[in-house]
């Protein structure tokens, strides 16, 4: 049953909502609108002339195969992302929820490398995997392995997915292990008694009323993989080896602002704006109905 | 500025009258010069403000090279351009482009009325930055050009002569046969691959990197460096990185720690990375002018530049544009030069600069210092070595860097890889003529 609070009128409920509203409007759907309105044009750099091209610009993008391919790369990239990133974070949560002695430590430490910025994150690793003189390339090497991510793009794509998954990791604890710790635990112990194991608790109590947090964590997570990684991969491959690592939105970074291709990049940020959507929209369509509140 | 202006109007009022005379006018110049080149930059800047009382010249630090661009652009778009930016040698075409957003530096030095000779500058280096019809847009800054690093060292551990004939790439792929052969696990490494082994190559070989002279004369160029020469060259790269004479580090200059580290024996590099394998290399190193591949008709032309020259932007006041055209005046002159030049390893942008250094001494004392000169100015530039104007450069590169990745993966043939660079280059050649119509 949903809760519905009914108003007298119209002027209280629009000035509760106005702060939020005003809010979107300056900062998203303004820029959004200006972002489409520039994805029509080609203007040069300084912005001293500029020429209508309506689609054009999309229709530039979307002929180019390297372009496309970046989609690939992207999906790739994400579904990488998120996976691990997630699915580390519940095996962590669920040892953690188990622990008793020393959990606080454990949990503090798990959270802290929620604190790096993704390009710090991104300089870390490039050093522990640098292929000349990171610790980890050079242990691979000794176990005779020759890592090489500069020229491998699967080594590259590995690297990136890893060191965008590591600080995601901590955001993604939290919440699993808020969300553990909310399942009553009468109701597990009452399965324990019925002779229930470990495995067919998680799987018949604590997955789906774990559901809420894992939902909402998939729609971040997603997110976070599109937008946010741009520091991670801008510090470790710039794309490269390639195009084995150039995601849309690092696309996007790079004709704008290395190329000052200004139309191309905002037909892109358009492009990206709807994928993004579309997945949003495909994810409180289908999953959601899965979800138990 | 605010401390400036609140210490005039306080002097104003007790004085009961602001005297215009007694104000210095500011000059702002945004850099990408950080560590030991933005202290020698700082230290240009104040010796210019303590040799005279009418301007005061402000560096600020923008980022790198992109970066710094960038903020000169979008300072632009706002209105609140600086003086003077410095851009990198690949941004060229953007800012010529940019008709109404800069001031050309022959017009600068004109209107100030100071003596300006652009014949005084070197002609390999001044090119790189001159109209077809020789009018000189910005002024040189930063200047170097590669030049190929030996680590002695390696050479005597693999059992070969340190100072073989290593001036041909004929000779270089047999150095490295030995070098490999005599246990060497990186005989070869580079930096910034487009600049050196194409376009550098390019106009060394006496070959277009792209039609209408380079792009000198117009925007409606197209790429040319799928021809034979540059293909020989990348297959030959491509065929040592297979067989572990050529380690690619990546794109940009990665490789210095390597050769620097002692591992690789050969590096090819900008003559400016000279000071740091100075203080850095424990091992006897020279430095050998760039390698050409012999039986190449005109070879070897003259190498040339990259690095960074200053930009005037527009729309300031006239009365400033006389405090930049005399801090451009200072930077050229053959002492600020000299100094800048035997500090950096950056080229020594004037003639006067060069025969300086000479006079002082330091090319004795500092063998192979001078060799990235003498590379430079052996034969008068052709249209194919005066440098390089295409827009959109920085992508390109990029472009370039990402097939010179297959090629050195070994997923494609040298053939191939330059001919897709061309196509995606040509596309985005396109693009920027568009914008710049």
């Amino acid at each position: 049953m949903e809760k519905r609070v009914t108003f007298k009128g119209w002027f209280l409920p629009l000035l509760l909502v106005l702060p939020q509203a005003i809010v979107s409007a300056v900062f998203f759907f303004y820029p959004a609108g200006q972002a489409v309105w520039q994805s029509m044009f080609i203007p040069d750099p300084f912005g001293l002339k500029s020429q209508f091209v309506g689609l054009g610009n999309f229709e530039y993008l979307l002929g180019n195969s390297y372009y496309r391919a970046s989609f690939v790369t992207t999906a790739i990239f994400s579904t990488l992302v998120t996976v691990v990133s997630m699915g580390v974070a519940l095996y962590l949560a669920l040892l953690a929820d188990r622990l008793i002695k020393g959990s606080g430590t454990y949990r503090t430490l798990l959270i802290w490398p929620y604190a790096v910025a993704p390009a710090i994150a991104g300089v870390l690793w490039l050093f522990m995997f640098n292929t000349r003189v990171g610790v980890v390339a050079w242990y691979l090497g000794v176990l005779g392995y020759d890592w090489n991510h500069v020229l491998n793009g699967t080594e590259a794509m590995g690297l990136v997915v890893v060191a965008s998954s590591w600080g995601r990791i901590s955001y993604n604890f939290l919440f699993f292990l808020a969300g553990l710790q909310a399942i009553p635990k009468s109701v597990i112990e009452a399965a324990a008694i019925d002779g229930a194991h470990f495995w067919t608790r998680f799987r018949t109590i604590v997955w789906p009323l774990l559901s809420p947090t894992t939902f909402f964590l998939l729609v971040v997570n997603i997110v976070y993989a599109f937008f946010e990684t741009f520091g991670v991969i801008h510090t470790i491959t710039a794309g490269g080896p390639q195009q084995a690592t150039t995601i849309l939105v690092y696309k996007v970074f790079s004709d704008g602002f290395v190329g000052q291709d200004l139309g191309s990049s905002a037909a892109q940020s358009v492009i990206l704006l709807i994928v993004v959507s579309a997945l949003t929209i495909v994810q409180f369509k289908f999953v959601e109905r899965r979800v138990h509140y | 500025m605010h401390r400036r202006f609140k210490g005039a109007l306080l002097a104003g009022a007790v004085i009961g009258i602001v005297s215009p005379a007694a104000a210095q006018t500011e000059i702002q110049w945004w850099h990408a010069f950080t560590g030991r080149l933005g202290e020698l930059l700082d230290q240009q800047v104040k010796d210019f403000n303590a040799s005279q009382g009418d301007y005061v010249v402000v560096a600020s630090n923008k980022g790198n090279y992109s970066e710094a661009l960038n903020a000169g652009i979008a300072a632009f778009r706002a209105g609140e351009q600086p003086h003077i930016l410095q851009v990198f040698e690949v941004g060229t075409a953007t800012m010529m482009a940019a008709k109404g957003a800069v001031k050309p530096v022959y017009e600068v030095m004109a209107e100030s009325g100071l003596p300006f000779d652009p014949d005084a500058y070197m002609a390999a280096v001044k090119g790189y930055y001159t109209t077809t019809d020789g009018q000189m847009l910005s002024l040189p800054y930063n200047s170097s050009t590669p030049v190929l690093y030996v680590n002695r060292d390696a050479f005597t551990a693999a059992g070969l002569d340190p100072d073989m004939d290593l001036s041909t790439w004929q000779n270089v792929g047999a150095a490295l046969d030995g070098l490999k052969a005599g246990g060497s696990t990186c005989p070869l490494t580079t930096a910034w691959q487009s600049w050196i082994h194409l376009e550098n190559l390019s106009a060394y070989h006496n070959v277009p990197f792209a039609t209408k002279e380079n792009g000198f004369a117009g925007l409606d160029t197209e790429l040319t460096f799928n021809g034979p020469v540059q293909v020989q060259h990348i297959q030959a790269m491509g065929d040592w990185a297979k067989d572990g004479k050529f380690i690619y580090t990546g794109r940009r200059n990665e490789g210095g720690a390597n050769f620097r580290g002692g591992e690789c024996a050969l590096f090819t590099e900008s003559s400016a990375g000279y000071a740091g394998v100075k203080s850095e290399a424990q091992f006897a190193f020279d430095i050998r002018p760039l390698p050409y591949w012999d039986g190449v008709e005109g070879a070897p032309q003259n190498t040339i530049i990259g690095g960074a020259s200053l930009w005037v932007m527009a729309g300031k006041p006239a009365e400033d544009y006389k405090g930049v055209a005399a801090f451009l005046n200072f930077l050229s002159s053959p002492d600020v030069q000299a100094a800048w030049h035997q500090n950096t390893g950056y080229l020594p942008i004037t003639l006067a600069a060069a025969e300086k250094t000479k006079a002082d001494g330091f090319y004795d004392a500092n063998p192979g210092t001078e060799i990235a000169g003498r590379q430079m100015t052996a034969k008068a530039p052709t249209p194919n070595s005066k440098g390089i104007r295409i827009g959109s450069f920085d992508q390109i590169r990029t472009v370039i860097d990402e097939e010179l990745e297959a090629v050195w993966a070994g997923d494609k043939d040298a053939q191939a890889a330059l001919d897709s660079a061309v196509a995606r280059g040509n596309e985005l050649l396109r693009r920027f003529e568009q914008a710049n119509r």
